[in-house]
């Protein structure tokens, strides 16, 4: 809960009016939710877009959710062609670049193939396929997430 | 408490953001993205429930994501506001609550 400011919601300030400006100059934390593969339709390339433009206006993103086929966003064995968007490395950078916390569904994850080395090991599998900055957990996380964040957004299909 | 209704589907292909309308309180933001862009563009099959949403809703059009489509600015309806992502960010930053209508 550390540096967390707690907003109450609207009817409860005698600053109704000026709600939406005071909040416009606070820090919010988000967590995002994405529930489509990459090159499907445009979740992810929406998200990536929208998770940029929040760390630009510096806010946080506490988390990023991957659940259904959104999990495919994860993998490292994704080769598109070199003018295409690369969505999942992408991710993994922008991850990099900000430390962002990118959590892979384990249920959605293990029925898509989509495998840590840890999982791999424990399912009796051959191969992994995560890319740096994803990892695996449950759906608690979102939850946890969205308790924790000021905003959650969806996207997907 | 107003909400932020994320609409991402062409009115023409799926009923979702005739459902949007249909349920958005008055002093409610929808944001059309991705598809539902084309639901900015005037004298469609469905620019009249946008125009009667516009009565006591503010409504806006992700300005990329019409580009994409390739509909100029000038085509859309009356009162129908253009955002960038930092315009997105910032209407999910002054509404408290955000429904997308997946």
């Amino acid at each position: 809960m550390k540096g967390v400011i707690r907003i109450p919601p609207a009817k409860y300030t005698l600053t109704h009016n000026l709600y939406p400006f005071l909040i416009r100059s606070l820090e919010l934390k988000f967590t995002l939710m994405i529930n489509e593969g990459p090159y499907q339709h445009q979740a992810s390339d929406t998200a990536l877009q929208f998770a940029r433009a929040v760390l630009e206006k510096g806010h946080e993103i506490y988390r990023v959710f991957f659940y259904h086929d959104g999990v495919n966003n994860g993998t490292r064995l994704s080769v598109p062609p070199q003018d295409d968007r690369q969505l999942q490395k992408e991710w993994s950078e922008l991850s990099k670049a900000h430390d962002l916390d990118l959590v892979i569904c384990i249920a959605a994850a293990q029925r898509r193939g989509l495998m840590n080395a840890e999982e791999a090991k424990r399912q009796g599998l051959d191969a992994d396929n995560i890319i740096e900055g994803f990892h695996i957990s449950g759906l608690g996380q979102l939850i946890e997430g969205s308790i924790q964040s000021d905003r959650t957004i969806v996207f997907g299909d | 408490m107003a909400m932020l209704h994320i609409v991402n589907k062409s009115p023409f292909e799926r009923n979702a953001f005739e459902s949007c309308l249909n349920h958005a309180s008055a002093g409610d933001s929808i944001l059309m993205i991705e598809d539902a862009a084309v639901g900015a563009i005037t004298k469609t099959a469905f620019a009249a429930k946008v125009e009667a949403a516009l009565q006591d809703k503010s409504v806006y059009v992700l300005s990329g994501d019409l580009a994409a489509r390739g509909l100029s600015e000038d085509r859309i309806i009356s009162g129908v506001e253009t955002v960038d992502y930092a315009g997105f960010v910032d209407l999910t930053v002054s509404n408290e609550t955000t429904q997308s209508w997946l």
